[in-house]
């Protein structure tokens, strides 16, 4: 099972170590304020902050995740980047962005504070902190434990050599840092991937003989023979595709739930815009990161389907590693591929990749994590506001720093409770993934009705999470034998698969607080003048006119743009 | 600030050298190309981030030379 490594591939590691670590020696010299630390100074061009915004996304759980979910649903798993990413990316640039960038907020609870009140704020600031030092440290596991079993590092050097370094350049020079590294790493992810795509590809026969391959596979499972290799063609009936869900299920789940939830109000992904030179380019920064965000897919979803062949063919001689149950693990099917088709050398490159793709995560962690300590929890709940504000930029870029280091630490610590109990971590992780829907709710209606008040808002956002932890304690997945993926009060419905169960935790949460909060604006005051709701809400701020701008600079034709390749790209795969 | 595509020119003409003059070495270990299907994908690989890398760095040392004129 183990792969072995030669020297060039630890000398490639190593220069790649040795640039990262470079880019945040070379920025450190800029981090003279808390601003420049914390936003970047608000100072980055629209290109970079845009690959900074996919490579954020695209860590290490997310590529072996995907590369996993290719082998198991096929090119159904592309609904997550194409109608599952892409109308939320450009909602977010045309709708949302303007009235995030043009409020000065530095975080989105900070946005919450500004247009509704400290509470909702404040439980959002909580909530978000929790859930970015779980996630990072999560990751950290997965890649510890990954790196042990096929290379046979040690768990705990590679943990704290991983760690360590994120540290190192996020220390250093702060969100510019995590962002220039994300754009190095963006493209170490892409080439480090690429000979995979075409060796794999080539092994199989090409597109065609990956189809003919594919068929009776698809049809010994119960599907139609082409069910691989298409995304809308089956979803007319849940059992008719992998996935399990309908067409609905997906437009309205993934299309519009839990996308336009996460790609519009995580701070991990927003904080990349938030940091663009000004607002047009802030505005343009999704907008870029969605080209590549549709093309992903083939470098690292088509080798999953690949692996669908490999595995049903004994001749290629491909295995997935099984775990304690038996069960074989899905997440590990990129590295599998990396070992079955890289010689010394590309493989070195290929490792690097995953390690690039864990380290763009974690620092967007980290970093995001940082911004909402520093300014939506320290300074306004512990040291409370001050007059001198030099004095505050100072003191603030050294809580920054501290932050650094206490967030990466905390992450080690989540990761060895992750190693010890990783039920309970996974249990966790599931329950804070469920604060995306109903902040989206609430942040969008505070966007569009000016009406809408904080007490709707706070419990709004309250009351959508309670709804989807009681949706998940009362609901399972069929033949689920852990209380981890719900039913943990009494299970009064059983979905065919876990993917169902997730798209209507999530719909469930955001139906609620919509509900919840429209119901309370009505009944209680709105405190806010529509002076101070001025660039906050749709209605009370003037819009903007970009007709100035050549065309490839406005982001309505970037968008419709965008949106032509992704009905390309759907009737392709239809 | 700094322009990213300098740091990440340097790395990939970097890497991409290495990894050419590997494949070069290499060229003839049959044994070694076996995994994938005989083709010397160092060889390819290290051409196209040699490639890369250089083009970054020319774009970014046209713009330092265009700011000073």
């Amino acid at each position: 099972m183990k792969v072995d490594l030669s020297w060039i591939d630890y000398l490639i590691m190593m220069i790649y170590f040795a640039f990262v670590l470079g880019i945040g020696w070379f920025l450190r010299k800029y981090m003279k304020n808390a601003s420049a630390f914390l936003e970047a100074g608000r100072s980055i061009p629209a290109w970079v902050a845009g690959l900074a915004f996919i490579s954020t996304n695209l860590g290490a759980l997310e590529v072996m995740g995907m590369t996993g979910s290719g082998l198991k649903y096929g090119m159904l798993t592309t609904h997550f980047y194409w109608i599952g990413a892409i109308p939320a990316m450009i909602f977010l640039a045309l709708f949302m962005m303007p009235f995030y960038y043009g409020s000065k907020a530095r975080s989105v609870p900070e946005f919450l504070k500004l247009r509704y009140d400290e509470k909702t704020r404040g439980l959002n600031a909580i909530l978000f902190a929790v859930m970015t030092i779980l996630a990072s440290g999560i990751s950290m596991y997965a890649l510890a434990i990954l790196l042990e079993k096929i290379l046979g590092w040690d768990f705990n050097v590679s943990l704290w050599i991983s760690a360590l370094i994120v540290l190192g350049y996020t220390y250093l020079g702060g969100l510019s840092s995590a962002i220039y590294n994300e754009v190095l790493q963006f493209f170490i992810i892409v080439i480090g991937l690429l000979p995979l795509v075409f060796l794999s590809l080539q092994d199989v026969g090409g597109w065609a003989g990956l189809k003919e391959s594919l068929a009776p596979i698809a049809e010994t499972q119960g599907y139609a023979s082409d069910t691989m290799l298409t995304t809308w063609k089956y979803t007319g009936t849940a059992t008719g595709n992998p996935l399990g869900v309908q067409w609905y299920g997906i437009l309205f789940g993934l299309g519009f739930v839990l996308s336009f939830g996460y790609w519009c109000t995580n701070f991990l992904i927003v904080q990349r815009a938030f940091a663009a030179e000004s607002k047009i380019a802030a505005r343009r920064v999704p907008l870029i990161g969605a080209v590549p965000k549709m093309l992903i897919p083939f470098l690292i979803i088509v080798p999953g389907v690949i692996a669908i062949v490999l595995l049903n063919d004994p001749g290629k001689n491909f295995i997935l590693p099984l775990n304690e149950a038996g069960a074989p693990i899905y997440d590990y099917t990129i590295i599998m591929l990396l070992k079955q088709y890289l010689p010394a050398g590309v493989l070195g490159l290929g490792i690097t990749a995953l390690l690039a793709s864990f380290m763009s995560g974690m620092a967007g962690n980290v970093s995001a994590f940082n911004t909402v300590w520093t300014y939506d929890i320290y300074q306004s709940y512990i040291r409370g506001a001050t007059d001198d504000k030099e004095a505050d930029e100072k003191h603030y870029l050294k809580v920054g720093r501290v932050t650094t280091v206490c967030g990466v630490l905390l992450s080690i610590a989540a990761a060895y409770i992750a190693s010890k109990f990783g039920n309970i971590m996974d249990f966790l992780q599931t329950i804070f993934a469920m604060i995306n829907a109903p902040l989206f709710a609430v942040i969008f209606l505070g966007m569009f009705w000016k009406r809408t008040t904080g007490h709707g808002a706070f419990w709004g956002l309250l009351m959508g999470f309670v709804f989807a932890l009681l949706h998940h304690g009362l609901t399972s997945p069929e033949g689920s034998t852990t209380l981890v993926k719900g039913g943990w009060l009494a299970t009064v419905h059983t979905y065919p698969v876990e993917m169902a169960q997730n798209f209507w935790t999530a719909i469930i949460a955001f139906s609620a607080s919509t509900i919840i909060t429209v119901g309370l604006t009505l009944l209680t005051r709105q405190k806010k003048t529509n002076q101070q709701l001025r660039g906050l809400v749709y209605s009370l701020t003037p819009h903007e006119v970009d007709t100035d701008l050549p065309w490839h600079k406005r982001p309505l034709t970037l968008a419709i743009f965008i949106i032509a390749i992704l009905v390309v790209l759907s009737i392709i795969f239809w | 600030m700094v322009d990213i595509r300098i740091p990440i020119g340097l790395m990939f003409s970097i890497v991409g050298a290495l990894v050419t003059i590997f494949g070069i070495f290499t060229s003839s270990d049959a044994a070694l190309y076996e995994k994938s299907l005989g083709i010397n994908v160092n060889l390819i690989m290290g051409l196209i981030m040699l490639v890369f890398g250089v083009v970054m760095l020319f774009f970014a040392f046209r713009k330092v030379k265009q700011k000073k004129q």
